[in-house]
């Protein structure tokens, strides 16, 4: 398959094309016999630029936390390639791909599951640098400690445990730790729905703060739309594995082209009664379907309002409408959601 | 009918003694609601939003917690009637929708039956086969696909969605006239949310039920609520018609949760403004007004009375009730001139 979109004049920082992860699955009879694999993800294409942030949306199952792990490589892509700074990282690995994990790293959902409860946040946060083999200017100590106050967390609880933290500081200490060896590339996982709003705001604040100034790149994943409209300049739109529509971050929300889009941001309730009474509300029928088992032609068609004879047959293509602006969806339509 | 509201909370306190001191989840709860009436009670976590429904429910009976205050339910004192009253009433008159409908659910039991029980429990003379076509009905009626086949299936083979559903389902069996939903959605996909919203709505309009709604979504209160009450360590800091607390709140600290929450319906600000700090420890809240060591007014007020004094939950409008010591006309300007312009 050849699509010949515009390569914009700088290489980006990362470059997905056609990425694909199946899970196999097997049924246990007599013997084990392989069943129809998974497709979480199925030909995933984007771009992202240094200092840019993309935000991957879509409901549980859309297969966008997969696509952040295999991007970093933590997880065997299928199909498909990476590439990060115009190089293939698809296949390398050892000593190549631990060099690597320098420039690319992650922070995840839960602040309780990814802390070590048995390990001080101090040796936590200096992991990367153990890792790595790193020795910073002034020692480990005192360059986690710069960072712990980077991120807001006071550097005399270096020997303090985990569990002595709140969410949200907890989630600085993961920050601190993605952070720590200044990657070009963070993906964060869904990194403020375990956190209540006022504190939510402050690690958001947090991430920004420290994107400007070392420069790096994000990944959002995050089923919050809200908070992606804050946190992202461009915005995927992901069900069942696939990239339903993808825009810059205003033109997506203030002009979605696909029936799904239309639908996800219809259902967002917004903080304002007047405004929430006045705009169309979409409700989409029944539930997911299994990704082992998706429709054939557009996988939304089984809930999609304006689903055809067309969308049975045939899977829509992305097109690029507008420049920066792609959709795969055999009927766009621009309607004005909030 | 007497000039009672439905449902009348007066001075509802529940207090926990612990090794560490005494934790006053809810300190102090007045708030009442019609039938056919919502009202969503907001705040974060630990803000004793889950345990005033649990209060409600009598479920501190017979626990160290210590209950008091009266919960006055269609002319009765829910705080004072027997165990065996009470028994009659959850389930019945009053039914709860938890957050979790996994762990809500008994996995070794089909949804029907789960349903069964909860009709059989309160209508003896109901013969099981009535109440399993009426069990397949209600899922019917909440929009479960199939619910004939689907009556007899396990909570493992629903969906997120289905199971809240069925939960929902079970929670209507006996057509309550109180429903309390505790963060109902939260677990929920924001397409499935929708469709459970709209639900909740339909039944509502249909059966005329009183709502209390339990979240930390704004959002959610905006659309589902005509009253909200706003909570913040144990107590009700703001509580109005939906419409004046979102246009004219008056709290500073319900214009620190709309300023610190990223808009879907508008371009993006430069910076959030989060509320500074973390929510108080119920062991040590805060002498004075609970909300002041995160509060950026506090030199509005005179000497240090925010530190001191707890503020009375008095009238800021017509039915608008506000917890602070700054006097409403200043309160106004603040946040026109400095609230508003970062919403």
């Amino acid at each position: 398959m050849t699509t010949d979109t515009i390569r914009d004049s700088r290489t980006p920082l990362l470059r997905l094309t056609n990425l694909t992860k199946y899970f196999p699955q097997f049924r246990q009879t007599l013997v084990k016999r392989p069943d129809k694999p998974i497709r979480a993800v199925d030909g995933v294409s984007f771009e992202l630029h240094a200092g840019e942030t993309i935000g991957l949306v879509g409901e549980s199952g859309c297969g966008k936390s997969t696509v952040g792990r295999t991007m970093l490589r933590l997880l065997e892509p299928t199909a498909g390639t990476i590439e990060f700074e115009g190089r293939d990282i698809t296949g390398i690995g050892g000593s190549e791909l631990r060099i690597l994990r320098r420039e690319m790293q992650m922070v995840f959902q839960d602040p309780f599951g990814s802390l070590n409860p048995r390990q001080t946040i101090g040796s936590i946060i200096a992991a990367p640098f153990e890792i790595q083999g790193i020795t910073p200017e002034g020692g480990r100590r005192k360059a986690v400690q710069q960072l712990m106050e980077r991120v807001g967390l006071n550097p005399e609880h270096y020997n303090r445990y985990p569990h002595e933290f709140s969410g949200g500081q907890r989630q600085r200490i993961g920050v601190a730790r993605a952070v720590a060896l200044k990657p070009k590339l963070v993906v964060c996982d869904e990194p403020v729905s375990a956190l209540d709003v006022s504190i939510q705001a402050q690690v958001i604040n947090l991430l920004e703060d420290i994107q400007n100034d070392q420069g790096l790149s994000y990944v959002f994943i995050a089923h919050d739309l809200s908070v992606v409209r804050h946190i992202s300049d461009r915005v995927v739109v992901m069900y069942l594995g696939k990239v339903m529509e993808e825009a810059e971050r205003d033109e997506l929300y203030e002009r979605p082209l696909h029936p799904y889009t239309h639908a996800l941001l219809s259902a967002v309730p917004i903080p304002d009664p007047e405004k929430g009474e006045r705009r169309p509300r979409i409700l989409l029928k029944g539930d997911l379907p299994s990704p082992q088992n998706p429709p054939s032609g557009c996988v939304f068609r089984t809930r999609c309002p304006r689903a055809e004879q067309r969308c049975a047959d045939e899977v829509p293509l992305p097109l690029e409408v507008t420049p920066g602006h792609r959709v795969a969806c055999h009927f766009p339509e621009e309607r004005t959601i909030l | 009918m007497s000039e009672r509201p439905f449902l009348d909370v007066r001075d509802l306190k529940v207090h926990f003694r612990t090794d560490d001191g005494l934790v006053k989840a809810v300190d102090g709860l007045t708030f009442r609601l019609e039938r056919g009436q919502t009202i969503g009670i907001v705040g974060e976590s630990g803000s004793g939003k889950s345990v005033t429904s649990q209060g409600i429910l009598g479920l501190h009976r017979h626990t160290r917690a210590e209950a008091s205050g009266e919960i006055w339910l269609d002319g009765e004192d829910l705080m004072t009637v027997s165990d065996e009253r009470l028994r009659q009433l959850r389930g019945n008159k009053i039914a709860m929708i938890f957050q979790d409908p996994l762990s809500a659910l008994h996995p070794y039991y089909t949804i029907g039956s789960q349903i069964v029980e909860a009709i059989r429990v309160h209508h003896r003379d109901t013969s099981k086969s009535a109440a399993k076509a009426r069990a397949v009905d209600l899922l019917g009626h909440v929009g479960i696909p199939h619910p004939a086949r689907r009556v007899d299936q396990y909570p493992h083979e629903f969906s997120g969605g289905m199971r809240q559903r069925a939960m929902i389902a079970m929670a209507l069996a006996n057509d309550p006239s109180l429903l309390i939903a505790d963060e109902p959605t939260t677990a929920l996909d924001v397409t499935v949310q929708a469709q459970i919203l709209d639900l909740m709505r339909k039944l509502q309009e249909e059966f005329g039920s009183a709502i209390i709604m339990i979240t930390h979504d704004l959002g959610v209160v905006a659309e589902m609520a005509n009253e909200i009450l706003v909570m913040y360590a144990g107590k009700a800091v703001e509580h109005g018609p939906v419409h004046d607390v979102f246009y004219e709140p008056e709290h500073p600290y319900t214009w620190g949760l709309l300023t610190s929450m990223p808009r879907l319906d508008r371009a993006r600000l430069a910076r959030l403004n989060p509320v500074p700090g973390n929510p108080p420890s119920l062991i040590n809240v805060p002498p004075g007004c609970a909300f002041h060591p995160r509060c950026g007014y506090t030199g509005e007020v005179e000497g240090a009375r925010c530190r001191s004094v707890v503020p009375d939950l008095a009238p800021a409008g017509p039915e608008h009730l506000a917890r602070c010591h700054i006097d409403d006309a200043r309160r106004a300007q603040l946040y026109a001139t400095d609230v508003k312009p970062r919403l």
